[in-house]
């Protein structure tokens, strides 16, 4: 990587970034995530009423399922709105290639994210202030959490480079991020295996696999496997490559 | 400084552009000129390195598109057509963005921001948001990102369209000066534009290219008329015409 891509990459990211403050878009999701994520902690999973506050089970648990609906809202305009406008004539014709700039947009949503995240500081605040909570498993659920957050944005990322509807593109994205969370659940694969015919619960367990859902619970219980963070990372890199797909087959 | 070679352009079972070549040298403005649908802005498209061509080739200042996309990119400036923008900057943020992505930063950067804004008449409008401009203004803007980079070779598609008339012939002035010691295209579907602006144009209808000259030698294709207005009728059909042909 010479000084110049890096540097091309660089411009990108700035942009997309300041485009998000820009935007009333990005003031909006930081709000619901925050009410979400504390909603569901303190309502639903009564940190407070009960003797355990391990945050696995009841902050990290809910962060999967508000993804599903809030990484699309950051992610849709990413490429759709290039293509709404007409600027991706612009960008792809000046001396940046398409790699550097999926990556700069793509870093500049995942920073927009991780602001949101430290937002919930809040939570840790809770439990440390009630009990004496090991930090290990709150450090790798945040990883977890935010390598989830990432993988749902590098997702929303490739379907966005498709359309230049952003709508379109965030209900696919969520579509799709809704079923690769449930294939991963526990229940609903053992409901499937016993549904199949004999023979085909490897497949159907082959399949489960492939969700987000056991990568992120094994991280989110404080066990911090390079398997699971190398699950992630491919699957932001494969989803980014078909970004680089979808806009070349654009512009064929 | 520009070589297209048997560009051809094929989407789906529709041949949008059919074996075009043509060069243009420095200092030489060509116009494009052709029916709507005709393959102006595929073909202009397939020069910027925006369309990867079906099959041919394009070089600008001897490099070649498709084997060094970057390199031949740093070397040309841009209009496409309806002049787009980024609605949610200003337009000093949007030339400084445009401006990085041609690899210039600091103080030459900030330089190369006042030249354009001085050249396309925006300092009034430099930190008003691009959501808000007029069209002639947005128009500018958008030229203006074409030669922050004082770049050797410019494509314009239709640089003129929506402007008035003082502004149309604003832009028609600064293609004529600039075409000094650059190569140009500008595509336009006004005829007196040609006349006024190039040392030489080409016809294109229905993807190939049916006369290639200076305005003077294309007035003598057609005998008989009188304005390149003439020659642009009686050699290329209108969709209607075709339509009844077929």
């Amino acid at each position: 990587m010479s000084k110049r891509d890096l540097q091309n990459t660089l411009a990108v990211f700035k942009r997309e970034f300041l485009a998000y403050f820009n935007s009333p878009v990005f003031y909006v999701i930081v709000v619901i995530f925050l009410l979400a994520t504390n909603g569901f902690t303190f309502f639903f999973s009564r940190l407070l009423d009960s003797d355990d506050v391990s945050l696995a089970t009841r902050f990290f648990v809910w962060h999967p399922w508000i993804y599903t609906v809030l990484a699309p809202a950051v992610g849709m305009r990413l490429w759709s709105e290039e293509h709404r406008l007409g600027t991706i004539e612009l960008l792809m014709t000046m001396p940046v290639s398409p790699w550097q700039a999926i990556w700069g947009k793509f870093l500049a949503a995942s920073l927009v994210w991780l602001i949101g995240l430290a937002l919930t500081f809040m939570i840790v605040g809770t439990v440390c202030y009630l009990g004496d909570p090991d930090s290990g498993p709150i450090i790798s659920g945040y990883v977890a959490s935010y390598l989830y957050a990432m993988a749902c944005l590098a997702v929303t990322s490739a379907i966005s480079a498709f359309t230049r509807s952003q709508v379109v593109c965030f209900i696919i994205s969520v579509a799709f991020c809704l079923v690769i969370a449930l294939i991963g659940d526990p229940g609903l694969t053992q409901a499937v295996v016993n549904a199949v015919p004999t023979g085909m619960e490897g497949v159907v367990r082959f399949i489960s696999y492939f969700s987000f859902m056991d990568h992120f619970f094994e991280m989110t219980k404080g066990i911090f496997v390079l398997r699971d963070v190398l699950y992630f990372v491919s699957v932001i890199v494969v989803a980014l490559l078909v970004t680089d797909l979808g806009l070349r087959s654009k512009r064929a | 400084m520009i070589q297209v070679k048997n560009l051809i352009k094929v989407f789906g079972t529709k041949v949008a552009v059919d074996d075009v070549s043509f060069s243009v040298e420095k200092g030489e403005v060509l116009g494009f000129l052709g029916p709507n649908g005709a393959g102006k802005s595929t073909t202009m498209r397939m020069v910027t390195g925006y369309f990867r061509p079906t099959s041919g080739s394009v070089s600008i200042c001897g490099i070649d598109m498709l084997e060094e996309p970057e390199q031949a990119k740093q070397r040309l400036g841009y209009l496409p057509e309806n002049a787009p923008l980024y609605s949610d900057m200003t337009v000093a943020s949007f030339l400084g963005f445009c401006a990085e992505l041609r690899g210039m930063h600091g103080t030459v950067r900030t330089k190369a921001i006042d030249r354009v804004l001085d050249l396309c008449s925006l300092d009034s409008v430099r930190n008003q948001s691009v959501d808000t401009l007029s069209k002639g203004y947005r128009h500018r803007t958008c030229f203006a990102q074409s030669i922050i980079h004082d770049p050797d070779v410019l494509i314009l598609d239709e640089p003129t369209d929506g402007l008035d008339p003082n502004q149309k012939h604003e832009v028609r002035g600064m293609i004529k000066r600039m075409g000094k010691d650059k190569a140009i295209i500008f595509s336009t579907h006004i005829l007196e534009e040609v006349e006024a602006a190039c040392s030489r144009a080409i016809i294109i209808d229905r993807g190939k290219v049916v006369a290639d000259g200076t305005p003077e030698s294309l007035k003598k294709l057609v005998p008989g008329a009188n304005s390149l207005d003439e020659v642009f009728r009686s050699i290329t059909k209108s969709d209607t015409v075709s339509q009844k042909a077929a």
